[in-house]
């Protein structure tokens, strides 16, 4: 029996310490933002009275209303068109299948082999042909259309009853439209997973942001983030603030839809 | 009478399948397939532009003698081989613990576990960043608990520096991995681990000799996937180091970053490096295929 308590105790003693460990960085990056440089450096961990002035020399340095609304459009529009696009050809793909389409699916899924950094020189090359620099259209276009979304909806079109499909043929309803009264209302959930999957990587994205929005009225957040910790001196207080601006939008989709959020982790990986 | 039109309407639903699946193929093929032939072509170039000139393997070659490579390539291998195991297993052992329906505020733990998946890469470096910096939490924490004498300067000396960037990769993508081991183990049937508990069996020789084994597909995913996110490692080393102190930490996508969009272009000599990074992942994600098939 005590061996079953120390174990016991142990097993929470462990969870207890991984979940502190997980939550500080964030805690101290919220508290921080309400402290001056000076206590933050000083390792104040209570609430300040700084926030107000963070504030205003966070927007004094760098313009936070129009990189998030930038990072917010540029997700928004990504996760818009991506979940249209590829949920269409991940119906397409299962739904009406044949040689050629499986052999095409396949051919498509091995894009997702494919690292960022081995394609980024030659899209840039191509946006900045077509004189799209520092634009949504640049920022959404490479990531339209994906093997993993195609996937992940092709996956969910497979337990769609066919009978449906047959059932509403005979009833008149054109391919389109069984697609879109038929099929797009059922998979209710394998939209909110896709959505949550895109609108963040478009929200978090920062490599793909960093070549490309060159205009200073185009940086998302990730990349103001980036600016401000360049220079000699750093005031962390300002510097937290913008972290948390940046970080809160995520962190109450997390935990709000935590059940899709891990769903849509996990899909990712099949 | 009832065939011919049978016919022409299957005719009909295989134009509306191409209708639907081709938009998605078109784009693919141009932001994915053309940009990796592209890369590939530009790889045997030098100059570029109305200078291209078709130039062989000697990208390639001075890749061999690139000392600067060379010192990506083996940062990012040792991150590979330090953190990767380290994470998987701390993942694995939450995962465990957390897998007990007997467990009292199971969800808080799960959700502050996995809380760090919410940031963003560049956020959560720059919290790094900032606790680890020379005037920062983690030094002042330290002196108050005379763990240490004087302030350490956790960003400028290469293995401090290489430890902070660990430190933080293991924070941010524990939770992460911790999900799949916990999705898979709620999959074991919860009666193996009853009939081994009536035989005997300890907590420590459940873990090795039952879980590990019925868990290997996903250990091995989890691998694959951290391994693939750890050679294209750039949000992190850009935002906490910086690549520094003199590239101890600087990771191939930074160095290829460097070399098109910091110096002078050129492109060819990084489009050759990408390309390595290519093959790199492919034969890892070939691996991943392979693994996936024997489940």
């Amino acid at each position: 029996m005590t061996r079953y308590k120390i174990g016991t105790f142990l097993k929470y003693l462990f969870l207890t310490i991984a979940a502190f460990v997980s939550v500080f960085p964030l805690l101290w990056m919220f508290i921080s933002a309400t402290n001056s440089s000076i206590d933050v450096l000083g390792g104040r961990l209570l609430p300040g009275s700084h926030l107000v002035t963070n504030f205003q020399n966070l927007t004094a340095r760098a313009n936070i209303p129009q990189a998030m609304w930038n990072s917010f459009r540029n997700a928004a529009v990504s996760t818009i068109a991506s979940l249209i696009v590829c949920s269409v050809a991940g119906y397409g793909f299962e739904i009406y299948h044949d040689r050629g389409k499986d052999l095409l699916m396949r051919i498509l899924l091995l894009s997702m082999m494919i690292p960022f950094a081995a394609i980024m020189i030659p899209l840039f090359m191509m946006v900045g042909n077509f004189n799209l620099l520092s634009t949504t259209t640049a920022f959404v276009l490479p990531s339209v259309a994906t093997g993993f979304l195609i996937f992940l909806f092709r996956q969910s079109a497979r337990y769609f009853p066919y009978e449906l499909i047959e059932a509403s043929r005979l009833d008149g309803l054109s391919e389109l439209g069984i697609f879109i009264r038929m099929y797009v209302p059922v998979m209710r959930s394998t939209y909110a997973t896709a959505a949550i999957i895109t609108f963040m990587a478009g929200w978090n994205s920062y490599l793909w942001p960093l070549i490309i929005m060159q205009n200073a009225d185009s940086r998302t957040m990730p990349l103001v983030l980036s600016n401000l910790i360049a220079g000699y001196v750093t005031d962390y207080g300002l510097l937290m603030l913008a972290v948390s601006i940046s970080v809160l939008p995520t962190i109450a989709i997390f935990l709000l839809l935590q059940k899709s959020f891990a769903e849509g982790i996990i899909a990712s990986a099949r | 009478m009832a065939k011919p039109t049978s016919l022409k309407l299957h005719t009909k639903q295989n134009i509306v399948g191409w209708a639907f699946v081709i938009p998605a193929s078109i784009l693919i093929f141009t932001f994915f397939f053309y940009p990796i032939g592209k890369a590939f072509l530009l790889s045997f170039q030098t100059g570029f532009g109305a200078n291209a000139q078709y130039a062989g393997l000697v990208n390639y070659k001075r890749l061999l003698s690139d000392n600067t490579f060379k010192t990506s390539l083996v940062n990012v291998l040792t991150f590979l081989v330090l953190q990767v195991p380290v994470m998987l297993l701390l993942a694995l052992a939450l995962a465990y613990t957390l897998n007990d329906h007997k467990l009292k505020f199971r969800a808080l733990f799960r959700t502050a576990l996995f809380l760090p998946c919410a940031t963003s890469l560049v956020s959560y470096s720059i919290v790094f960043r900032s606790l680890f910096a020379l005037d920062g939490f983690m030094n002042a924490l330290l002196l108050n608990l005379n763990v240490i004498q004087s302030p350490i300067n956790w960003l400028a000396n290469p293995w401090t520096a290489k430890l902070v960037i660990m430190l933080a990769l293991t924070w941010r993508w524990t939770g992460y991995n911790m999900i799949f081991f916990l999705s898979a183990l709620q999959n074991i049937d919860r009666s193996i681990f009853e009939a081994a508990i009536i035989d005997g069996a300890n907590g420590f020789n459940r873990f090795f000799k039952i879980t590990i084994p019925m868990l290997k597909p996903i250990i091995l995913l989890t691998a694959i996937m951290s391994t693939n996110g750890t050679l294209q490692l750039f949000d992190e080393t850009v935002n906490i180091t910086n690549g520094g102190p003199t590239n101890a930490t600087l990771s191939i996508s930074q160095y290829i970053y460097r070399l098109s969009f910091q110096y002078s272009p050129r492109f060819p000599y990084a489009a050759a490096m990408s390309f390595v990074v290519f093959v790199l992942v492919g034969i890892l994600s070939a691996m991943q295929m392979r693994v996936g098939d024997k489940r």
